[in-house]
């Protein structure tokens, strides 16, 4: 039994929905002749911006008790729509409902009151506040003049339990991980009655068992009478949480579906407006010379620990050689060793032929190393600069961009204009849009875009799609089996586990900070790679019973 | 709302908000607001229309020299700023670039076209060597800049007073011999230009440093990484770029434009060099006019002269019965309304929104 409202039965409608793709319903409302329940009506919705029109007579209408997927690529008007009904933007056009009554949203404090709860994507929390204290801040409950922390305590356990959060409230949010923190912000709504749950792509920064237990958790707060609207551009989640699905393109609406009668293709068509291939149709490689060599490097992670344990690996030319492995494995100290943010404690770093290992990022950068940082606010971008600065990051001493010293303005919005236009990165204001205003997927989209172009000879690749849509990876996953045919050699670091066996040439299994497994990506499967990620099992070429990490290269 | 006319536009009504307050305060003193107004057109021009007293170019001289000093140190702090750095030390920086100066100016003898150069040259070096080593504990030890600086402003003070009564000696404790000629600044044709001001020849250097600090912040591949470093470090090292030596070199820079302000006041507004009791807060001002300014050369030079006409309007004020607080009271709720300026950006929002609504209703 997955929910406990009364979802219309996928058999009812379109009797010929099993044969044909999808039953698209573009006609509202789509439940004809049935007596459906909406809790959140936004009909007509328009809403322009300098340049731009980011929602045009969009209209969406959600049923109380389902998980209602809002699907678009990046730069659809899903979170413009969703600011809309939060509060945070009034609609030029358009109106909405909630349980049938006319609303006005006019600022998220009425979208609290009306039942609307949001999830964001990037968390707001106190990190060295604990949970409850996190949960009840703007809201204290109060005991004389003080605070009531207990009986707070209470009720955020109470709800925690009822919907199988295991939140411990005592906890401060800078001990616990990224999916736990997730889940104080879904509590946070809760505490607040939220009937309405907005969740603004949940998975991006989850591993694949948070995953996993955010749709349970999903689920339980249907079950529970809750309504949700996932804002999403991954297929997978969808088919495997969501009743019903809207999508969007280009800031229109393309249609409304049961998510049963919609196959992951079509939908992906729908969304991105042409055909999409899932799978990155690639030659087999042709390896030639070792271009990165690491040889028994050790690293200290952040917390003075050795992250990265006497790693050996080498990447030839022409191909990719995945990494892939659960989250802080030490797959960011490995990169940031080689690539030189941070300083290795021993070990070599071979670039061609030249010990790259004591250089600084300057001096790797002009050997031919390149870079796609795995936190592309963090390292990737400066979110001030224009998107045309961010573009000249690594030359902007060099010819065409400055001349004696002196920035060449015109070059440097060129250079913006062609990059744009080749990799098609969205923006409001072309090369002058500040990169803080860009959706996290186009300035992800910049940063490949940069990188790409610079056309380097190793190129060492971290998460290159976390939160893009599956247009987008489609293109960027294309651009890296290029460059491998290229002849350049490619290091990919990724959580996602398809994106690794997709692109990758031979993939190597961190864990623990060594590298447990190598294996041809052509001759290994899921199941393989998982036990080998959880440390349950070693496979190394060459290697001895109970066996080292070394001579696996 | 375009981001360029918000830019302008905010730090406006921070200034407009800053005179309400201090009207408000008048008023509640028992004096008319109007007062305060005439006072300012008074220091920027002389003219007076309660006595009829007709245009002076003596009070323009008055109010460009209280502006000159300020302008240098608010780009000083400005600089530093844009590479993401709170630099305090604008003071102190400004006082051994005045003892630099008055060594220069007392020890050497030449002809002018090498005299007055090697003092500002002097001034400039001092001062980037008072910014260089916050700097330098900065991107070598992580030592907090803030801390270093203010501190190094009571090292700077001590060094001044010492140097002055011990070395270059005095016979009242106050001052050191005059400057020959040809160290100044001071001009006897501005002088008698502006009837009888202090108006000298720093207001040269001035323009020049706000042009050199545009077009290194804007136009320069140096300027580009500095902002880079400032905005966002990490990014910044992604990139390639040497954080740590621009952390140096834009200290050392911020220094410069603070030591040149010492050069401007002491072989400018004096022919002397002075030991000063405590601190006059030139530093601190700068802090202001940088805030109000929006860091930036063209918002630097308006708010110091905004800033330079009210310290000149003070004792003017002060003499038609106004306290002499409330220009400390408008500028500092200036700049507190800068600091606010998230705050009335939302307000203006709020208020076009309103507007928007209300048109809405008449169409409908």
């Amino acid at each position: 039994m997955r929910f406990a409202s009364a979802l219309p039965d996928p058999n009812a409608i379109g009797t010929g929905a099993k044969t044909s793709r999808c039953a698209i319903l573009t006609q509202l409302p789509y439940s004809r002749g049935r007596e459906v329940a909406f809790i959140i009506e936004m009909l007509n919705i328009t809403k322009d911006f300098p340049g731009i029109r980011a929602n045009d007579d969009i209209t969406l209408q959600v049923e109380e008790g389902s998980i209602h997927a809002l699907l678009g690529e990046n730069g659809a008007g899903k979170s413009t729509l969703m600011s809309i009904l939060f509060g945070l933007y009034r609609p030029d056009h358009g109106k909405i409902r909630i349980r049938g009554k006319d609303v006005q949203v006019s600022d998220p404090n009425v979208a609290t009151r009306l039942g609307i709860g949001m999830v964001h994507q990037h968390f707001k929390l106190v990190h060295n506040f604990t949970v409850t204290e996190n949960i009840i801040l703007g809201m204290e409950p109060r005991k004389g003049p003080l605070i009531d922390i207990r009986s707070a305590e209470a009720k955020v356990e109470a709800i925690s339990k009822l919907y199988g959060l295991a939140v411990d409230p005592r906890a401060k949010i800078e001990d616990i991980s990224v999916g736990m923190q997730q889940r104080v912000e879904i509590l946070k709504m809760l505490y607040r009655d939220a009937e309405m749950l907005i969740f603004d792509e949940p998975t991006a920064v989850l591993t694949p068992q948070e995953i996993h237990e955010l749709m349970q958790i999903m689920r339980r707060l249907v079950a529970e009478g809750k309504t949700i609207l996932l804002i999403t551009h991954k297929l997978k989640e969808i088919k495997e949480v969501a009743d019903i699905c809207t999508i969007l393109r280009r800031g229109k609406l393309i249609g409304t579906m049961k998510v049963a009668d919609a196959s992951e293709e079509r939908m992906a068509e729908m969304m991105v407006g042409r055909e999409v291939n899932f799978h990155v149709s690639k030659k087999r490689g042709a390896p030639g010379d070792v271009r990165l060599k690491v040889e028994n490097l050790n690293v200290k992670n952040q917390k003075g620990l050795l992250g990265v344990k006497n790693l050996s690996l080498e990447v030839r030319a022409g191909e990719v050689l995945g990494i892939c492995g659960i989250d802080g494995n030490g797959q960011t100290e490995l990169v940031q060793a080689i690539t030189g943010l941070t300083k290795a404690e021993s070990g070599k770093i071979f670039l061609r032929d030249k010990d790259i290992s004591r250089l600084s990022i300057k001096e790797r950068t002009s050997l031919g190393l390149g870079h796609i940082p795995e936190d592309r606010q963090k390292h990737g971008l400066v979110l001030d600069f224009t998107l045309s600065e961010n573009f000249i990051i690594h030359d902007y001493y060099e010819k065409p961009y400055a001349h004696w010293g002196v920035l060449n303005k015109g070059a440097i919005r060129q250079n913006a204009q062609r990059l744009i236009g080749e990799f098609d990165v969205r923006s409001g204001q072309g090369g002058e849009t500040p990169a803080r205003s860009m959706s996290g997927g186009n300035q992800q989209k910049a940063i490949v875009a940069r990188e790409i172009d610079r056309s380097p000879e190793v190129f060492v690749i971290a998460q290159p799609t976390r939160g893009l849509d599956v247009g987008a990876i489609e293109y960027i996953h294309t651009r890296i089996i290029a460059e491998r045919d290229k002849g350049k050699a490619v290091l990919l670091v990724s959580l996602e586990l398809d994106e690794i066996m997709d692109i990758s040439d031979r993939i190597a299994v961190i864990f623990n900070g060594e590298i447990v497994g190598l294996v041809e990506a052509n001759a290994t499967d899921e199941n393989e790679l998982g036990l080998m990620m959880s440390g349950a099992l070693r496979k190394t070429p060459n290697a001895r019973p109970d066996s080292s990490t070394r001579g696996i290269a | 709302m375009k981001k360029r006319t918000e830019k302008v536009l905010l730090p406006l009504i921070a200034v407009f908000l800053g005179f309400l307050l201090g009207s408000i305060v008048i008023l509640l003193t028992g004096r008319s607001p109007l007062t305060m107004f005439a006072a300012m057109l008074k220091a920027v021009s002389g003219i007076d229309l309660s006595t009829g007293q007709s245009f002076n170019p003596r009070y323009i001289g008055e109010f460009v020299i209280q502006s000159m000093p300020i302008i240098l140190t608010g780009l000083a702090f400005a600089f530093a700023s844009r590479t993401g750095l709170f630099s305090i030390g604008a003071e102190g920086q400004l006082m051994v670039g005045s003892l630099a100066a008055t060594a220069i100016a007392l020890m050497v003898h030449a002809p002018k076209a090498i005299h007055l150069p090697l003092v500002l040259l002097a001034s400039l070096a001092a001062g980037a060597i008072w910014g260089g080593i916050p700097g330098l504990l900065k991107a070598r030890f992580n030592v907090h800049e803030v801390v270093v600086t203010i501190m190094l402003n009571y090292v700077a003070l001590h060094l001044n007073n010492f140097t002055i009564l011990n070395i270059f000696g005095s016979q009242d404790r106050v001052k050191t011999a005059f400057f020959p000629e040809s160290a100044l600044l001071k001009d006897s044709f501005l002088e008698g230009i502006t009837n009888g001001s202090r108006l000298n020849w720093g207001f040269i250097p001035v323009i020049l440093a706000l042009l050199v600090f545009s077009f290194i912040i804007n136009k320069t591949t140096f300027g580009f990484s500095l902002r880079a470093v400032g905005y966002n470090k990490e990014a910044a090292k992604y990139a390639g770029m040497k954080v740590n030596r621009n952390i140096v070199l834009s200290m050392m820079i911020a220094g410069a434009f603070a030591g040149l302000a010492g050069a401007v006041i002491t072989t400018g507004t004096f022919n002397f060099g002075r030991a000063l009791p405590a601190a006059e807060g030139y530093g601190f001002d700068g802090i202001a006019v940088a805030l109000v300014g929006a860091n930036e050369a063209g918002g630097i030079l308006f708010a110091g002269l905004l800033f330079g006409m009210l310290k000149a309007a003070q004792p003017l004020m002060q003499s038609q019965g106004i306290p002499k607080e409330i220009v400390g009271i408008i500028q500092a709720s200036i700049v507190l309304f800068v600091a606010m300026q998230y705050g009335i950006q939302l307000i203006l929002e709020k208020i076009s929104k309103k507007k928007a609504e209300a048109l809405e209703g008449e169409q409908q």
